[in-house]
């Protein structure tokens, strides 16, 4: 089995519509989103749900105000400013659970944290598998892990043989869980300064966590001068340059038409079917 | 010697598992390969480290081989300072498993033959 | 005044506003300062071209065990949530990439064989952007943790002046760190399904903190109904339309604020930020009649 994960580093490059539109042109596959912070692929695939499941984050405390003494201990330990005035602020809590250990008055409590849900969906294109992490909550690598990991077990249980996943932005947690043991990383990036500045970072973290890693040059035609330094850097880091796709409208007309836009009529189409090819071959599918 | 074997159920006949730190049964044999009971991996739904703490389990069952399909780096760095050794390979069942175990045709592993998944430590892929 | 530049969804312009924002403020006030807080992918000093003048570096402190005083009784090991050591019958074992530093360990071991040692995860640099005072924190490529790097970088905002800050794109923790405390939060939004979808997450993140918030949209067309219909709909004011226009994106792509482009930015800032000021001490005395 293959697995090919779209990153970008920087945000609004177009990773997600590049994503959509493999997800049209694979065969036998199983697509998912591991941008569980803000995810946007379901947008583009219209899944009906077929099955959800609760998503527990680490822990809480909470504090019992009839058994509290006031000693501060909590206060003095946590070092997430997490208790003060005796009440927790669950936002910064880790749940580490030191205070619950450490309270003598045994007056902590760990509580259960719904921190979101995933699912278990089907698309026109295949099966799907995506998540919805509460806002404001944090883990979003273990929720990353968990998605791939059903859409893992959903491919070798239904004898797929690819799993196209679209990854997050940045270089946290998030990312080095969904990078974490893929075929290939293809950073879709556009010729400017940050997201040239990302790249080198997103390039940087593949490496660092072994994953071979390709680019594909998105909008290239609004700064030529910036994509030819684009195409220099990833020679120097040895890093393919698996496609260039024009900048073109038809990216936030699908995206406002809710649909993957290799399904728009527009030369972009071609491009990304020839980009689609070299994947399948880097991929040696 | 204690013969720790991962499992997706309890007992000798149930089906065994690839992966280690996420695997829900370890179901333990002695080194005659009679059966001795199944220990619940309670490690398995960690948020991070799922690997190291199952090696912590098994060494407080005094686990002396385990056998399983899939070990990340830590959890291979862990059972290698924690003197347990690991062999790769299972079978369909769990009672398959320790049969091939017994006939020599299970592979002794030193170094990890899964990716890290950082954040998480489950390690699922085979290095190819 | 602290405003919080933020967006559910990357690439919507986040930067570039807060970027041109702190440079039109620099005439209105005496102290301008702008944090770039999204240290997984700062991009802040490429439209500022800060001379950065120090550098500090981030750590978080990781337990080392003594071998001599250990005893392997194993208590650290099952008290550390993380996962993060593992007690063998000769050694405890540190795992440092899953720590988060609890401190749990040192504090709960009988024989006190812990110590804390510190472990980089980024380095924060600060510097100056004409009059604009800057800081940047950075994550160490590889590393995980980015909150501490924020809180860190977020260390540098005084009382005085105006501070901005470039918070990172999402919901979840590090945008948190970023935008919790702030007086207002500037939400930058994109009239696509993505950027509704986005924007939406992003309300409910900034409610949550109970920041009062106000949207910038950025690229905006004729008629760009979808984000201001949603504003409608949430009692949000929509304080700035910015076009789409081929002449922004190419200086966006060199690395050219706002302001840069055309002067009248650097109005339409200044005047944001009085309606921001506004809407704040409206908030105040809302609150304080409550």
């Amino acid at each position: 089995m293959k697995e090919i994960t779209v990153i970008s580093g920087k945000g609004g490059t177009g990773k997600t519509s590049v994503t959509a539109s493999f997800a049209v042109l694979a065969e036998n596959h199983v697509i998912t989103d591991c941008d569980v912070d803000a995810a946007n692929l379901h947008l583009l695939l219209a899944p009906e749900i077929m099955e959800v499941k609760k998503y527990w984050g680490m822990p809480r405390v909470e504090i019992n105000a009839a058994k509290c003494t006031g000693c501060g201990l909590c206060e003095t330990l946590c070092r997430y400013d997490a208790v003060s005035g005796g009440a927790v602020d669950k936002l910064l809590c880790e749940g580490c659970l030191v205070c619950y250990h450490a309270c003598p008055a045994g007056a902590m409590r760990p509580v259960e944290n719904l921190a979101g849900e995933w699912y278990l969906s089907r698309t026109r294109y295949g099966p799907f598998v995506h998540a919805r992490l509460g806002v404001a909550q944090d883990n979003s690598g273990k929720l990353v892990a968990r998605v791939r990991q059903r859409a893992r077990d959903l491919a070798e249980k239904t004898g797929r043989n690819l799993i196209i996943t679209d990854g997050p932005p940045g270089i946290g947690c998030p990312v080095i869980s969904a990078l974490g043991g893929t075929d290939l990383a293809l950073v879709v990036t556009e010729p400017t300064l940050s997201a040239m500045h990302d790249l080198v970072r997103v390039l940087d973290l593949a490496a660092h966590f072994g994953v071979r890693a390709a680019v594909c040059i998105n909008k290239w035609d609004i700064n030529p001068d910036n994509c030819r330094a684009v195409e220099d850097t990833c020679r120097d880091m040895n890093v393919p340059v698996l496609g260039r796709i024009p900048y073109d409208p038809a990216f936030m007309a699908a995206a406002l038409e809710k649909k993957p836009v290799i399904k728009m009529t527009s030369t972009v189409v071609n491009d990304i079917i020839s980009l689609w090819d070299c994947v399948k071959k880097e991929l040696g599918l | 010697m204690r013969i720790a074997i991962s499992a997706a159920g309890a007992g000798p006949d149930a089906p065994a598992e690839e992966r280690f730190g996420r695997c829900a049964w370890f179901v333990i044999f002695d080194e005659h390969g009679n059966v001795q009971e199944s220990i619940a991996n309670t490690a398995r739904s960690s948020a991070e480290g799922a690997g190291v703490k199952s090696t912590q389990l098994l060494l407080r069952n005094n686990i002396d081989v385990v056998l399983t399909g899939r070990v990340g780096p830590k959890a291979m760095h862990a059972m290698l300072n924690g003197g347990v050794v690991v062999y790769t390979g299972v079978a369909a069942t769990v009672n398959e498993t320790l049969e091939k175990y017994l006939n020599g045709q299970m592979k002794p592993l030193a170094v990890p033959n899964a990716r890290q998944h950082a954040g998480d430590t489950r390690s699922e892929r085979l290095a190819t | 005044m602290i405003i919080a530049v933020a967006s559910g969804k990357g690439g919507t312009g986040k930067t570039t506003v807060a970027t041109s924002m702190a440079l039109s403020l620099q005439d209105m006030s005496s102290e301008v300062t702008f944090i770039d807080c999204d240290v997984e992918e700062p991009n802040g000093h490429i439209f500022l071209c800060p001379q950065i003048t120090g550098s500090d570096n981030i750590y978080i402190e990781v337990p080392e065990i003594d071998r001599q005083k250990c005893t392997r009784c194993g208590k650290c090991a099952d008290l550390c949530a993380f996962n993060a050591l593992l007690a063998t019958s000769d050694e405890v074992i540190v795992f440092p990439e899953f720590c988060h530093g609890c401190g749990g360990c040192r504090y709960f071991c009988p024989v006190e064989a812990v110590t804390m040692m510190p472990k980089k995860i980024g380095t924060v640099e600060k510097g100056l952007a004409g009059r604009v005072k800057f800081a940047r924190g950075r994550l160490e490529v590889g590393a995980a943790l980015s909150p501490p790097v924020v809180d860190a970088v977020k260390k540098h905002s005084t009382d005085q002046g105006i501070i901005i800050l470039d918070a990172p794109p999402g919901t979840s923790c590090p945008v948190i760190h970023s935008v919790r405390g702030s007086d207002f939060c500037l939400l930058v939004a994109e009239p696509t399904s993505f950027g509704l979808n986005d924007l939406d997450l992003a309300v409910q993140m900034v409610r949550s903190l109970g920041v009062p918030c106000g949207v910038l949209i950025n690229r905006a067309r004729e008629r760009s109904c979808l984000i201001e219909k949603y504003c409608r709909e949430h009692e949000l004011n929509v304080l700035m339309k910015i076009p789409l226009s081929k002449d922004i994106a190419g200086a966006y792509s060199r690395g050219i604020p706002l302001g840069a482009v055309d002067g009248k930015w650097n109005k339409a800032f200044r005047r944001i930020y009085r309606d921001i000021r506004e809407l704040v001490a409206n908030e105040g005395n809302n609150r304080y009649q409550r």
